[in-house]
């Protein structure tokens, strides 16, 4: 036997790329799912094209899966790809500036012929050099033709043969990364229990790929990458987007109401519709509606009934709903709305993440329109501010808007479950005492009203989208309106008594510079600024999950560094925000729209351009 | 057992009443509060949802729970309600404008689910609120400030959409006759599924006597039909007069003339699934016709927020997974112990 070449990594990062139907994200999401088991810790990275099958070899048509493990605690999906695997010449040309230079190109050999470069808009027959990928490590398999071989037995078509071409690039990497294959057997099995051609066919390739690895190992290097240590507890993987549909099912478990989705689906926020309807057997009721007002009334008409009421949606799907958001401000019932961010504006970029619906969610309504926001930062921390969110909704009698993004929404990470006592209570404000009920009697410290819903003998009154007394009752008495406006607005400020303050991590007493982030950058930023302080650099970081209110000791916080930079996914939102907010700092900016995440490289580099000026 | 037995005063707010005097609203107020008086259901339970326009004021004027939205998104939101507590009784308040425009979609689907609300829907053919513009249902030709040479399109019938989108339940009375729209609403109330109902509406303002022609007491008994489901469709002074059908379609026919006879004229039946008749009678116009009133269409079927109710009942008497500490430790799952692992600090105590 040769000798095998082990790499032995801290942390190392690997992109499945191939044509949209290639099962390209399957791949991705075993592999993912089974280095999680193994131990790793792990970030999850799904680009995919909005076209659910573009045409077949173009470079428009890849979809790719990207994830990176390690021996610690990982917060990103990597910026480069130590290791891509290419099921065709367009997956190449798409990945090769996303590749880690020194890295290794896995492709299948079988499809590098001259129809596929001409697909792939090569101009040779040599797609490595024109991308320069020249010095990298390329490993040429033929996984087409090995899975016809190994398939040969089966009689199956030509298509479904050609299907399995993933479970071969599969096995192959499982190989190098020595993981087992066991978790994925029995996903196989269990997926396609009711066709056994199906499963024998996968199983066979599977192994057929791994066991390529062992005995090409001459060629083909073997990782090493160590377990993580972490917490100790239960784990499972999760996605953002599932993990937001379970905080909400925990959230009303806790807090005693039924929850009520009302929701059209729209990428990339349809999974958590799909998470919730899967849940029946919580009691959990969804509702799809025939479009977006429908999603939103729906919901409200369930809040003014008692239920814990949210609807789920996209950029475009919010601009639809803000007439309605408008109601349930007006009305003051408790309501969450998600938004799981994508490239706007318009349609944009459906399948990509952007942060670029901030001011539309804080400002985006007739009239003064003040709404709670709360925004999520890490695929599993979904699960903990879709919590606070129905916490704060059914507490304070206000709507939340609930920022994720795509990125967030599809990427996954392993999570240690939480158990139920761990989460705070949630003590709806329902009306006890109906003599003295009143629509719009007000708790003077929170200023939130009572609930009352239709079923609850003495309580009946009518509320509604025009301005009210305090019976509910129609009024357009300036002053009563004047009041009101600044009511609800004070009523959105106080919810900052729930809010956490911000941390500092980096230097608690204040450094050069300050990065200052929300939502779903958190992964890249706290790396970037981890990278940054190994060097020595006074960098530190200030990541917000709480936009309005924003935390008390924000300005606080601020003063203590000599630069501020805001880095966000869009042309500057937060930091216009914060400019209104806190006049009294400079705000340096970094911002990007590529319906990319950061690289933690684009973000340690602005660090330094401002710790050298 | 309680028995809830409520006068129509006890569903009258304090609100003072603003619709312009002679509209028609206070009497389909009138009949509806009579309706709910004798339904026999507690008085916390009923909720009243309206849209946009004047008579979407109704919940105000209601003692009952109501909530006033927005303009055509009632439906949606009495639809929310109902889901989320079937045992409400739901009332939808809207009108042409409300229902067949800005809220044509949200009607059609909730016809289309059958979902149990009662709706009635105002169809006076114009925008009063607004002060005159044309609606989806003004005729033809119609001059309104907003077609001062007369509108270029045609007008939806309430009572065909609702069909269109598989409506199991359409009714039509006019505002005046309250105790026939009371009639009629208590066969609304009592149905199963969407119940929708046209009252043609007089708006004394805007669009003062639009359906005289038909409505005026005085043409009543020549021009509209009173249909009862299992009687012969017979209307006129005389009642001499009845439909009959022809291979040319429906067809006006005087009992006694050219061999017609009482056994010649159509007995209505509600309660058949075939559309055909049904949208035929909806279609019956003046002058040709008398206008069809009462309960058109009464059709069983499944009703959406039972079979959602019913749905999670099922599901949940086979469940593995009943409650959230068993779902976040349910299927793929791997534990952290030993060597690697640290102590695991809560969620919520690293973040307060």
């Amino acid at each position: 036997m040769k000798d095998t070449k082990v790499i032995e990594l801290e942390e190392v990062t690997i992109r499945f790329s191939g044509d949209s139907g290639d099962g390209m994200q399957l791949t991705g999401t075993l592999f993912s799912d089974a280095t999680a088991l193994y131990g790793n810790d792990i970030s999850t990275f799904p680009d995919y094209p909005s076209e659910i099958r573009a045409p077949q070899g173009t470079v428009g048509g890849v979809s790719g899966f990207q994830v990176q493990l390690g021996d610690k605690r990982i917060t990103t999906p990597g910026d480069y790809a130590h290791v891509l695997i290419a099921m065709n010449p367009a997956a190449v040309k798409a990945n090769a500036s996303f590749m880690d230079p020194g890295g290794t190109i896995i492709f299948d050999v079988d499809s590098f012929n001259e129809k596929n470069f001409e697909k792939a808009n090569f101009k040779t027959n040599d797609p490595f050099k024109e991308c320069n990928l020249e010095d990298y490590t390329k490993i040429a398999v033929p996984i087409t033709s090995l899975t016809k071989e190994s398939l040969a037995e089966f009689a199956l078509d030509n298509k479904s043969v050609l299907r399995s071409k993933n479970m071969f690039a599969l096995g192959l990497v499982c190989w190098m990364f020595g993981r087992p294959l066991d978790y994925i057997e029995n996903f196989i099995k269990t997926k396609f229990a009711k066709n056994s051609t199906v499963v024998q066919a996968n199983l066979k390739v599977l192994h057929a790929g791994y066991n390529y690895g062992m005995n090409m190992q001459h060629e083909t290097p073997q990782y090493l990458v160590h377990p993580a240590t972490i917490e100790k507890g239960t784990y499972r993987n999760i996605s953002g987007n599932k993990a937001t549909a379970w905080g909400f099912i925990a959230a009303a478990e806790k807090s005693g109401r039924e929850l009520f989705c009302g929701s059209y689906p729209i990428t990339p926020a349809t999974d958590i519709l799909q998470a919730l309807a899967e849940r029946k057997d919580l009691g959990v009721k969804t509702f799809q509606a025939e479009d977006e007002i429908a999603g939103i009334c729906t919901a409200i008409g369930a809040a003014f009934a008692g239920d814990l009421a949210i609807t789920t949606t996209s950029g475009p799907g919010f601009a639809l709903k803000s007439e309605a958001l408008g109601l349930a401000v007006m009305a003051e019932l408790p309501l969450v709305v998600v938004n799981v961010q994508r490239g706007g504006p318009s349609t944009g970029l459906p399948t990509k993440t952007e942060q670029s619906d901030l001011l539309q969610t804080l400002y985006g309504r007739n009239g003064e329109s003040p709404v709670v926001v709360v925004a999520a930062s890490t695929p599993s921390d979904c699960f903990y501010y879709a919590y606070i969110s129905a916490k704060i909704a059914l507490e304070r009698m206000v709507p939340v808007v609930l920022l994720t993004d795509g990125f967030l929404g599809n990427g996954s990470e392993p999570w240690r479950v939480p158990s139920m006592d761990e989460l705070p209570p949630i003590v709806p404000r329902i009306a006890k005492n109906a003599a003295t009920f009143k629509a719009y009697k007000r708790d003077e410290n929170i200023l939130a009203r009572e609930w009352a819903f239709p079923g609850m003998d003495g309580f009946q009154h009518r509320i509604g989208g025009l301005e009210k007394n305090q019976e509910g009752g129609v009024s357009h008495d300036p002053q009563t309106h004047q009041k009101n406006c600044e009511t609800r607005a004070a009523k959105v400020e106080r919810v900052v008594d729930l809010v956490p303050d911000i941390e500092i991590f980096g230097d608690p007493d204040g450094g050069d510079l300050l990065v200052v982030g929300w939502g779903g950058t958190y992964g890249h930023t706290i790396s970037a600024v981890r990278e940054a302080r190994e060097q020595g650099k006074s960098v530190s970081l200030a990541h917000f999950n709480f936009i309005k209110p924003l935390p008390k000791n924000t300005a606080e916080v601020f003063s203590k560094f000599k630069k501020i930079v805001v880095c966000e996914l869009n042309l500057g939102q937060f930091v216009s925000y914060l400019r209104d907010k806190m006049p009294e700092f400079t705000y340096h900016q970094e911002n990007k729209v590529q319906g990319l995440p950061f690289t933690v490289l684009e973000l340690t580099e602005k660090f330094d351009e401002l710790l050298e000026k | 057992m309680t028995e809830y037995i409520y006068t129509a005063k006890d569903f009258k707010s304090s609100s003072e009443v603003r619709w312009c005097p002679g509209c028609g609203d206070y009497a389909i107020m009138n009949a509806v509060q009579r309706t709910m008086a004798e339904m026999g259901v507690p008085h916390e339970e009923f909720a009243v949802i309206s849209g946009i326009g004047c008579s979407s004021r109704f919940p105000y004027y209601m003692s009952t729970f109501g909530f006033h939205s927005i303009h055509g998104r009632a439906t949606a939101i009495a639809t929310g309600v109902k889901s989320a507590n079937p045992k409400l009784n739901v009332w939808v308040i809207t009108g042409d404008g409300d229902a067949m425009a800005i809220g044509g979609n949200h009607f059609i689907h909730m016809v289309r689910r059958n979902i149990d609300l009662n709706v009635i829907i105002f169809n006076n053919k114009i925008y009063g609120l607004t002060k005159g513009q044309y609606s989806p249902t003004t005729d033809r030709g119609f001059i309104t400030k907003t077609s001062p040479f007369g509108t270029i399109e045609d007008p939806f019938l309430p009572g065909q959409l609702a069909l269109g989108a598989r409506g199991t339940f359409f009714a039509r009375a006019v505002d005046s006759n309250v105790k026939h729209t009371q009639e009629v609403l208590k066969d609304a109330a009592a149905h199963k599924g969407t119940s929708v109902v046209e009252v043609l509406q007089n708006c004394v303002i805007f669009n003062d006597g639009i359906h005289d022609a038909i409505a005026d007491p005085k043409f009543r008994a020549e021009r509209q039909l009173f249909l009862k489901h299992g009687e012969p469709m017979i209307f006129g002074e005389e009642n001499d007069k009845g439909i009959i059908w022809t291979k040319e379609g429906l067809k006006v026919a005087k009992i006694g003339e050219n061999g017609i006879t009482k056994d010649d004229i159509l007995v209505h039946n509600a309660k058949t699934p075939d559309l055909s008749i049904h949208m035929a009678l909806i279609n019956m116009a003046f002058p040709d016709f008398p206008v069809a009133m009462g309960v058109i269409r009464s059709v069983d079927t499944l009703v959406y927020d039972q079979e959602m109710e019913r749905q999670i009942k099922d599901v949940q008497a086979k469940r593995k997974v009943t409650c959230m500490d068993e779902l976040l430790n349910s299927g793929n799952i791997w534990k952290v112990e030993g060597e690697r692992a640290t102590e695991s600090v809560s969620f919520f105590k690293k973040n307060t």
